[in-house]
């Protein structure tokens, strides 16, 4: 069944404090979200800036602080206006210790309000995320050797 | 055949009601809007509602025949918006072997303190 929201999680070895830094801190958010560095107040209503090298940046707004247990963000999924429920979604991530390792959970919400009007922009975002995830993959590759 | 927005599919399959015309049309393949509301605990005229709804998301399409409108369900427009998601669910997947790598491969350069 098709649901508005999408759900993931994934098991690290590193304590709570540490996950909460890699996914807060913006030397971090600049690597495994965008490639081209980012901008974070880091309180609830401060501004979040996202950079691609080639695709430019996303705005947001982080909504919950709660170290090291919950972090909350919108951002801009079409145009690059201030962040409303009909152009951004809801970013919450969830940190629970499991023994000596920390359950990192995922959930993004607010698809179905999300303003997408027209074809063109609909396709706007789709070639956009296309470009992202081509540059996560490079990502992916240049952490995956440094990691070896 | 127009290509919908993953939004307004999204939007449109938020509402009880809509589904269960949606899901009424799949049952029966195709069907006006007085039938559905025979089945329906609302009106003709809500139902007429809904299926303008699910017609602009592009999830029924409209055809007159004589003094009626037919509905039929299009599935392709749910399995687009499904894969969109499941698009989106597959680069989350990437992000957090990204955080998981981070966190694990570069040790902290201080203890968390206080």
């Amino acid at each position: 069944m098709i649901s508005d929201s999408i759900e993931r999680e994934i098991v690290i070895a590193a304590s709570p404090e540490r996950v909460w830094e890699v996914i807060t801190r913006a030397e971090h958010l600049g690597t495994w979200f965008s490639d081209a560095g980012a901008d974070i107040d880091l309180r609830p209503g401060g501004a979040l800036a996202l950079h691609w090298k080639e695709y430019g940046t996303a705005r947001g707004r982080v909504e919950t602080v709660e170290p090291p247990r919950t972090f909350g963000f919108r951002w801009v999924f079409v145009g690059d206006g201030a962040p409303t429920e009909r152009n951004s979604t809801l970013v919450v991530f969830t940190l629970t210790p499991d023994g000596d390792q920390t359950r990192l959970r995922v959930t993004e919400s607010g698809f179905a309000s999300l303003d997408l009007p027209t074809e063109q922009q609909a396709k706007h975002v789709a070639e956009n995320t296309e470009g992202w995830r081509q540059e996560l993959d490079e990502l992916l590759e240049y952490l995956a050797d440094r990691a070896r | 055949m127009s290509a919908a927005d993953p939004g307004s599919v999204l939007a449109a399959l938020a509402e009880p009601t809509r589904r269960q015309v949606l899901d009424l049309l799949a049952e029966r393949g195709e069907a006006s809007a007085s039938s559905l509301a025979e089945s329906l605990p609302v009106t003709r005229q809500a139902v007429v509602k809904h299926l303008g709804v699910l017609d602009d998301a592009g999830l029924v399409t409209a055809q007159r025949v004589g003094r009626e409108v037919r509905y039929r369900p299009r599935p392709e427009t749910l399995v687009d918006a499904g894969r969109w998601m499941a698009e989106l669910a597959a680069r989350w997947e990437t992000r957090l072997a990204a955080v998981k790598r981070l966190a694990e491969s570069s040790p902290p350069r201080h203890t968390p303190s206080r």
